[in-house]
């Protein structure tokens, strides 16, 4: 079912646990669907001479509750953000991510949409709180995620509602 | 080889080898169908009847009233549809538990879909149904009350002989979906109250492909299979009987070790269940304490995720399942999680351990040492915990 990516990622994940003093955290999912990703951000000058003095992600981890495709996307996409700019660092999309971790199960793909909205809401993070330029396409992707969670939140209460309707005595 | 340990016996069982042995000559020579008169064809039937009256005399039945099926979930098509369409002029409605198996409940919700009437009766905490409730409910175009014996998930026993009781008095049919309780605990269908009853062999160390209902004689019910009219033309298609002869050995065996396998798992069960509350802080167990199959814990923790902690767990040798969304094709959570009253963030965090024949002591404590470390393992990666 997972690809052998995905176990190595999930028994020994990289960049797993809290930055202390964080420049900026994406916090995405939802308990109640059983997915929940933190992903904390230190920012820095690039070290490396091609990037030099650009702004880039200079540490990168995460803490997640959820199955194993959430574990693993999570590790992946630290390894993948790790060095890079925000420009680079918000191309990183799902197929990406997938890829890198050798497949998916399609029914786990979500998880790794997750993964790149956690690393969109970091950077979102930190630049709102830095009251930075925020560029018109990572506003919208900030907003969609924001909309999407509400959505869900908002179909859990109905969907609790309908349980206890069928669950409940008539 | 990595050591493997099987602790998913709710799920399905290895074929006990004495079975194996017994069943085996039916699959090459003695292949006749029951049904053809010569002597092959008869050599197949004295099997298949031989082997309902083994099935019949286990829970006091008549051997006439025992209808060979496909699986449990056929078993439990054939009771519901089967009475909801023979008693149509009777009544609509159907009562059933909020802890049935998918294949009682998905049949409950496709019989709603045909005009029927369906109430689920919820559980407590415990996951046990209040018989009164059942009683309450009952109305006077009620034709059948269903209510799974052991659960499949959380192993609660419900209280089958009082609710037999209740609606033997309403004169209403019972149908109790005994897959996961036959073999496990003593079954008499006159002393408890039962119409209908279905178990399955592959839960027994039987073969897959064989199952069957009890119906109580005199009790009408519309087939779903149309054909040569096999099982008292209740059940068309020619019977499988290398796994019927095998499920009906099984059955036997388990009957005649019921007291020291229940007593041997029941300690190994309470030895998990309380070594590993002890262990792990933030742990639970889903289901009554006491009044459950032998062989099932459901054990819950904060913080962590079902699905992660069976891969964890695998990645250890050690096979369990678990409740979870993330576990489940349709990702929803376990409908008998949350017919307890647990939050589904609750329910993703629970794992089932069914014990069976071959469970040893050692494979328990080696449950006991890894488990714990897999739980610490993903609160480590957790955001929750503490």
């Amino acid at each position: 079912m997972y690809s052998e990516d995905v176990i190595k990622h999930f028994r020994n994940p990289h960049n797993m646990g809290k930055i202390k003093k964080p420049d900026g955290i994406g916090k995405v999912g939802n308990i109640i669907c059983g997915d929940v990703m933190w992903l904390y951000i230190k920012v820095g000058k690039s070290a490396s001479r091609r990037k030099k003095d650009e702004e880039v992600i200079i540490d990168v981890k995460f803490e997640t509750f959820g199955c194993t495709a959430a574990i693993a996307t999570s590790s992946m996409i630290t390894d993948l953000a790790k060095g890079k700019t925000f420009e680079e660092a918000l191309k990183i999309n799902k197929q990406e991510i997938t890829e890198s971790l050798g497949g998916l199960p399609p029914i786990k793909v979500h998880c790794s949409v997750l993964a790149s909205d956690a690393l969109v809401e970091a950077i979102y993070d930190y630049l709102a709180k830095n009251k930075r330029p925020i560029s018109k396409e990572l506003e919208e992707r900030h907003v969609h995620i924001k909309r999407e969670k509400e959505i869900i939140e908002e179909r859990y209460k109905e969907w609790v509602g309908k349980q206890e309707e069928v669950v409940g005595e008539k | 080889m990595r050591k493997r340990i099987y602790l998913d016996y709710a799920a399905t069982t290895p074929v006990d080898p004495a079975v194996l042995v017994a069943m085996r000559p039916y699959f090459n020579r003695d292949f006749g169908n029951p049904s053809s008169l010569h002597s092959f064809g008869q050599k197949a039937k004295s099997a298949l009847e031989g082997s309902r009256n083994v099935i019949a005399g286990l829970i006091g039945a008549k051997s006439e009233e025992i209808i060979f099926t496909s699986s449990a979930t056929e078993s439990n098509n054939l009771a519901l549809k089967g009475v909801a369409f023979a008693n149509r002029d009777k009544g609509n409605h159907i009562i059933i538990s909020a802890i049935e198996h998918d294949c009682v409940l998905n049949t409950a919700l496709w019989l709603s879909k045909q005009g029927f009437e369906i109430t689920q009766i919820p559980v407590g905490k415990d996951g046990l149904v209040d018989p009164e409730r059942i009683e309450k409910s009952i109305k006077k175009d009620t034709i059948l009350v269903s209510v799974i014996w052991g659960n499949n998930e959380i192993g609660t026993l419900q209280p089958i002989v009082e609710i037999g009781r209740i609606c033997r008095k309403k004169n209403v049919l019972f149908h109790t979906d005994a897959a996961q309780a036959f073999g496990k605990i003593p079954i008499d269908v006159v002393r408890d109250n039962v119409d209908l009853l279905t178990a399955s062999s592959h839960k027994i160390y039987g073969p897959k492909g064989a199952a069957f209902l009890f119906v109580k004689r005199g009790i009408l019910l519309t087939p779903i299979l149309h054909g040569g009219g096999q099982e008292r033309n209740l059940r068309s298609s020619t019977e499988n009987i290398g796994s019927i002869v095998g499920f009906a050995i099984a059955a036997e065996i388990a009957d005649e070790r019921m007291n020291s396998e229940n007593k041997k798992l029941l300690m190994m069960r309470d030895k998990i269940i309380n070594k590993i509350l002890r262990k792990v802080p933030d742990s639970y167990l889903n289901g009554h304490p006491t009044k459950r199959i032998s062989n099932i814990a459901n054990l819950r923790f904060a913080f962590v995720e079902g699905e992660s902690m069976i891969m964890e767990l695998s990645a250890a040798g050690i096979a369990v399942s678990t409740g979870s969304a993330c576990s489940s094709p349709k990702l929803e959570p376990s409908h008998v999680l949350l017919a307890l009253g647990l939050r589904p963030e609750e329910i993703h965090g629970s794992v089932r351990i069914s014990l069976g024949r071959w469970t040893t002591d050692k494979e328990i404590d080696y449950l006991i040492e890894v488990l714990p470390r897999v739980v610490e393992k993903l609160r480590k990666i957790s955001p929750f915990a503490r």
